[in-house]
């Protein structure tokens, strides 16, 4: 009947609006929640879906604020909804759009001016700013080129620059960061190079983002984000811990078996296809000579192991090679950065990249852990973004130099 | 050293005033972790050797600023995701430092290492008394399990009597 043809058009056009993607008239309220009566309420409202409602912030413990996205349609009920039910609300943003528009307009004036200077190695980035670059960087250099060795479990594709002069089957260095996606400053000095010295006899190859829907998802949704992004079959927890799931003592102890945690080791080793790709690309090259992996934060310099607290074969040389990076570190700021095996210096970990990598044949196998100590942590202020990756690069560089001078 | 009754560490220490790089005070302390009771916090004995710099003048800027504000403080982020901190704000971040030190010390064993991430959100309380109270979450990293987890902890604060953590009731909104 004409109601029914009423819904219909009505839906048709519901639709249609839904799918401009529009927010305007969309508000964002902050609720204060009191008690635990009043968050029950509004676990009720978040089940209704007729109303569409965006929760920023689920409501979970009265002492945490719920935020919560409405569309234009729903507000005027919700208010009314949380005014009877004496619920304290504040808007937060009075139209969604408007700030969306304003935020657009200022990227938008950021990227005109990027575009017309070079990189801002002084600032963070997303990751389509990182990918942008990596593309500038191997159309300006001849020695530069960008090759995908895989594709993430979001299909994101997982980037890796080469520097290479020539030669064939150089022996080659590998330099890798952001595996932890909440460590910014490792990801973010990482497509800050200056390495044509080193080319002559070596190969580089740096992957900037070894974690690139965890390195996301600390933009878009949990800065404080760690883990893959990938789908545990039985669980509700998503992702893996990347530096856990590595063919070295896998599953032992210093990971954890429970899906929920930080250090989940994941249902095998190579179950992440971060991982795999890389170790695919690793034994396919076949010439590797070192693996370096940069992390933050608490200033330390290791080499293996972490699956075991023994010392590796190669203990004297690694030590005092490290020893001697810490050294060049220090030369610049001051920066003191302790060296030893990741088992007596950290933890016992295991599954870890260079556990792998060094027991597979790559003796000159370092993880650094760059700065701060603790008092910003993840959060590492941009302004120390280039001082950290100058010092950084000095530690990096004498260990290159060392590797090169043995491998020729 | 041990006991029968848990692990005793001796400690020399120097701290440094993050707000003055250049000055460091020398500490000893004792640490005892009980044996067994996981539930226990260690017990602590700290002296100091030597003298921690005046801060008056700076508390009681602090302090006329927060009671005379209208509106109570509610903040969130501190650091931002990028390492930012507005200079009104740094107050309050170092309150939340003190915060956390309580809360890590009375979680604390052998096996772990906290350290304070972010804070997620503070809110202050305005009391009847002269106390400031902040009403902190705080996002603690811990090494050993990377988890990052909130806790809440209440702060009261006053330049002369310093800051407290309770576990006070505020005054009910609107009362």
């Amino acid at each position: 009947p004409a109601t029914m043809k009423l819904l219909l058009i009505f839906s048709a056009l519901l639709g249609a609006a839904l799918c401009l993607e529009t927010f305007v008239g969309h508000q964002v309220l902050r609720i204060k929640t009191k008690n635990e009566e009043e968050v029950k309420q509004l676990q009720l409202l978040e089940s209704l879906e007729h109303l569409q409602l965006d929760f920023w912030i689920n409501p979970s413990a009265p002492a945490l604020p719920v935020d919560v996205r409405i569309p234009a349609a729903s507000v005027q009920s919700v208010k009314a909804f949380l005014e009877s039910q004496g619920i304290e609300y504040s808007i937060l943003i009075e139209d969604l759009q408007d700030v969306l528009d304003k935020e657009k307009q200022d990227m938008a004036e950021s990227a005109q001016r990027q575009r017309s200077t070079s990189f801002d190695f002084g600032a963070y980035h997303t990751l389509d700013e990182i990918n942008a670059e990596l593309d500038h960087l191997a159309s300006e250099y001849s020695f530069v080129e960008k090759i995908q060795i895989g594709e993430s479990y979001e299909k994101r594709p997982l980037y890796v620059l080469k520097f290479s002069t020539g030669g064939s089957q150089r022996p080659a260095i590998w330099l890798d960061a952001g595996i932890h996606s909440r460590e910014w400053i490792a990801s973010d000095y990482g497509t800050d190079d200056s390495i044509t010295s080193l080319l002559d006899k070596m190969d580089l190859f740096l992957l900037p983002v070894a974690n690139p829907d965890g390195f996301v998802y600390t933009h878009t949704s949990n800065r404080m984000w760690r883990k893959t992004r990938s789908k545990i079959p039985g669980s509700v927890c998503i992702g893996v811990d990347p530096n856990r799931n590595w063919d070295a003592g896998f599953g032992g102890p210093g990971a954890s078996n429970n899906p929920c945690s930080e250090s989940y080791h994941g249902p095998s080793a190579n179950s992440e296809v971060e991982v795999k790709s890389v170790v695919d690309f690793i034994k396919n090259h076949g010439n590797f000579k070192a693996f370096l992996t940069l992390h933050s934060y608490s200033q330390l310099l290791m080499y293996p192991y972490g699956y075991k607290c023994t010392r590796p074969d190669d203990y004297a040389e690694l030590e005092s090679l490290g020893r001697a990076a810490a050294s060049s570190i220090r030369s610049l700021y001051g920066t003191t950065f302790q060296v030893g095996t990741i088992c007596k210096t950290i933890y016992q970990a295991s599954g870890g990249s260079i556990d792998w990598s060094y027991d597979n044949g790559i003796k000159y196998s370092f993880a650094f852990e760059l700065r701060d100590t603790g008092r910003y942590g993840f959060l590492l202020p941009a302004s120390q973004i280039l001082p950290a990756a100058r010092e950084t690069w000095l530690g990096l560089l004498r260990i290159m130099e060392h590797v090169r001078d043995k491998s020729s | 050293d041990t006991d029968d009754v848990g692990h005793k560490y001796y400690l020399e220490l120097e701290l440094e005033d993050v707000l003055d790089k250049d000055r460091t005070v020398s500490c000893t302390a004792e640490v005892l972790y009980h044996l067994g009771s996981k539930s226990s916090a260690p017990d602590v004995q700290l002296t100091v050797q030597g003298e921690l710099r005046s801060t008056e003048e700076a508390d009681k800027e602090f302090y006329t600023r927060i009671r005379s504000l209208e509106k109570e403080l509610v903040a969130e982020n501190i650091p931002d995701s990028h390492g930012n901190v507005p200079p009104e704000l740094e107050p309050i971040l170092l309150l939340a430092w003190a915060a956390s030190g309580y809360v890590i010390w009375q979680n604390s064993t052998e096996n772990t290492k906290f350290n304070l991430a972010q804070v997620k959100h503070v809110k202050q309380v305005k009391r009847s008394d002269e106390d400031l109270q902040f009403d902190y979450v705080v996002l603690l990293h811990e090494m050993v399990s990377q988890e990052v987890l909130p806790w809440q902890v209440t702060l009261l604060w006053h330049p002369q009597r310093g800051a407290r953590v309770c576990q006070c009731q505020g005054p009910a909104p609107g009362a």
